[in-house]
């Protein structure tokens, strides 16, 4: 019983006997050929060249699930591999679960699995291990998918909010919002037409050139959810440190700006996903810039600001464009468009 | 840019050292509230200089009866409330939309055309439209309306608590309260309703006005005229947004809104019932008045929360010194609509400034 391209998803899909096989057979293994999965073990047996590895893990659920930029697919390899390698390590093999609702179009598996596929390949990780389940319609949205990663640690590199010091710069490799304001631009429900493009990325190369090119790097995290507010927040509140940072020096899509203005988000809010926010020792600032400069992910990187120290409570501070100051807040966790 | 922005800070600065005591200039309108914040407009102008965030903020200003109302329909399994994101958050009896209901029955819109829009892909709910805003958005609310009427969509209907600018400015500036020496008028709504609206406010009860854009120069841009108005003895009615407001205003929009709604007495969040400044659906379409659809009745509630919002919108009290600004009031745990709405002055100043932070 071999599956048409026109099938859907059924339950049995999910349910351990022949379909489940099926689907196993004909749409995943022969898009993530590699030795360690097609043993199709329990457990994915891995021979790693170091002691110190990093594991993470993270859930995928974006809608729509095919975006200008990228898809669910491509956001789950390189969302993973982008948490291993701001650690500090080379992203090695990834896991794969995949949730799917019944009814859902095995086209559409099929493009997502691709993708899946051709990010891993382009970023040289492996899909070693993986899971299907599939639920009644209604119970899941489509597709969720959920990768876990192990990464090999960087010889000697030690990154830590411990490290970072008054003084220090403050690297992003390119322009900020720009997933966010795509994803929320072709929302079902927000119906808001632009030529915006997601920045999904998978940042290990850049980075690992980074590392290996410069000692200067003290610590580095992508700012995902909550955009550059949330991450820079984050280093000032666990590194005890305020920060100041100037606005005109910070990248920034003229056409994502015109929409976030439009629907009264701010940009520093907007989620990015092939973003590294790196704090820098100021001597080795100009020498990371130019690493991250000759990196195709990179061309735009900018040193927007620098670590101080707090007057009172840590807190990031922005000088605006017209030289006025003001706080950068956390935001709340959902972004709500304006009236007018 | 920056030599625009010299110059203007120049000229406030030279105006507020012979002016020589405080002068309270009050900014109508919730987008310039956050463009001043964001830009950090506040932090660059002399001390004497003080702005008050006015009642410009549709969510800040709409009344809890309405939010009360709102949430009572929102109860009924088979209604779709199509709502701007920002009222969701507002906070009334019992909770707020996002609490309260799930994502089911509640769909944040972009437009009144999507709130129709969503009345014709589900033919067996009623859709509620919860229209709030000023001049700006009206219009667009009428134009649903009159589409609703002309397709026969019948189970849209608007739960109108559009208002009007003017006579909240005129209510402020009438009372005992002379708090208030000149107002940046909103550019949005001046673009409907035209600057030449702004005459009686100059004429009869002295306060310059000036219309200006949201861009920090143009804000800017504006502050210094009125500076130099107040400093030169003038009272005049200037538009520094001259590319897009005219005198006039847009007269096709204000036909459209005479079309559908008619001024009517109404309640305002903090200043109360001020006469003919909210706008209710006309009889000729009162199969899309919601009020009537669910027999309901605008009764003002009594606010015991303690939410010092209403003295906030009138320019009495900056946000800081409301009781419960930053204690129970929070971004995360809002209380008040000001604190609530992106375009808040409570929101505002909690998210930007740098003083008086708790």
């Amino acid at each position: 019983m071999k599956t048409d391209k026109n099938d859907r998803i059924l339950l049995a899909h999910g349910g351990g006997g022949q379909l489940s096989d099926e689907l196993i057979r004909h749409h995943i293994l022969p898009r993530f050929d590699n030795n360690t999965l097609a043993e199709l073990t329990d457990s994915a047996n891995l021979e790693l060249d170091s002691k110190s590895i990093c594991f993470t893990t993270d859930s995928y659920v974006v809608k729509p699930l095919f975006f200008n930029g990228g898809d669910i697919g491509k956001l789950a390899v390189c969302g993973t591999i982008n948490d291993l390698a701001v650690a500090g390590s080379k992203p090695v093999a990834l896991s794969l679960s995949l949730i799917i609702e019944e009814g859902f179009e095995f086209k559409l598996l099929d493009k997502i699995l691709d993708s899946i596929s051709q990010t891993a390949r382009d970023n040289n990780v492996n899909i070693v291990t993986g899971d299907t389940k599939t639920v009644e319609a209604g119970a899941a949205d489509k597709i969720f998918i959920n990768t876990a990663g192990i990464g090999v640690k960087l010889d000697g590199i030690d990154l830590g909010f411990k490290k970072i010091k008054a003084g220090d710069k403050i690297l992003i490799n390119g322009t900020i919002g720009d997933h966010g304001m795509t994803i929320m631009s072709q929302r079902k429900d927000i119906k808001f037409q632009s030529q915006l493009k997601s920045d999904c990325a998978g940042l290990a190369d850049l980075i690992t050139k980074l590392l290996e090119g410069s000692n200067g790097v003290k610590f580095m995290r992508d700012p995902t959810r909550g955009g550059l507010a949330v991450t820079l927040n984050d280093i000032a509140r666990q590194a005890g440190l305020s920060i100041e940072i100037n606005q005109a020096d910070i990248p920034i899509n003229p056409n994502v700006q015109t929409a976030a203005d439009m629907l009264g988000f701010d940009v520093l809010d907007i989620a990015n996903e092939g973003k590294v926010v790196a704090i820098l020792s100021a001597e080795s600032a100009d020498q990371c810039l130019n690493i991250c400069r000759k990196h195709p992910l990179g061309k735009e990187a900018k040193i927007i600001g620098e670590i101080v120290k707090p007057k009172n409570v840590p807190i990031v501070e922005m000088t605006t464009i017209i030289g006025g100051k003001r706080i950068v807040h956390i935001p709340y966790g959902r972004q709500l468009p304006r009236i007018c | 840019m920056l030599d625009r922005i010299n110059k203007a800070q120049n000229m406030i600065e030279t105006a507020c050292k012979k002016l020589g005591k405080q002068i309270n200039i009050m900014e109508v309108c919730g987008t310039h509230t956050v463009s001043i914040f964001r830009n950090g407009i506040r932090t660059i102008l002399p001390d004497n200089l003080k702005l008050l965030s006015g009642p410009g903020c549709p969510v800040c200003v709409t009344d809890q009866s309405y939010i009360d109302n709102v949430l009572q329909i929102a109860d009924n399994k088979d209604c779709l409330i199509a709502t701007y994101g920002d009222m969701i958050r507002v906070p009334g009896k019992g909770g707020s939309l996002e609490t309260k209901q799930t994502t089911a029955n509640v769909k944040i819109v972009l437009s009144s055309e999507d709130a129709l829009q969503l009345a014709k892909d589900n033919p067996d709910k009623t859709v509620v439209f919860i229209a709030v805003g000023f001049e700006t958005t009206t219009p667009a609310t009428a134009v649903a309306i009159k589409e609703a009427h002309a397709d026969s969509v019948d189970n849209f209907c608007v739960l109108s608590g559009h208002k009007l600018v003017v006579p909240a400015m005129k209510a402020l500036v009438s009372t005992k309260n002379d708090h208030i020496d000149a107002f940046l008028c909103p550019g949005h709504v001046s673009v409907i309703i035209g600057y030449n609206s702004y005459k009686e406010i100059v004429e009869d009860y002295g306060r310059p006005c000036v219309v200006a854009g949201f861009e920090p120069i143009q804000i800017i841009e504006g502050l210094a005229e009125i500076c130099r108005q107040l400093a030169d003895g003038k009272t005049k009615l200037e538009s520094v947004y001259s590319a897009v407001v005219t005198a006039e205003g847009n007269t096709i929009a204000q036909k459209i809104i005479e079309e559908c709604f008619e001024p009517a007495d109404g309640y305002w969040r903090g200043l109360g019932e001020i006469e003919k400044s909210t706008l209710k659906i006309k009889d000729k379409y009162s199969k899309f008045d919601a009020l009537k659809r669910f027999d309901i009745t605008e009764t003002p509630v009594e606010d015991t929360s303690g939410c010092q919002c209403g003295e906030v919108l009138c320019g009495l009290i900056d946000p800081p010194q409301c009781k419960l600004f930053g204690k129970t009031c929070t971004i995360n745990t809002p209380i008040g609509p000001c604190m609530v709405s992106s375009e808040g002055a409570c929101a505002a100043w909690y998210k930007y400034s740098l003083k008086e932070k708790p």
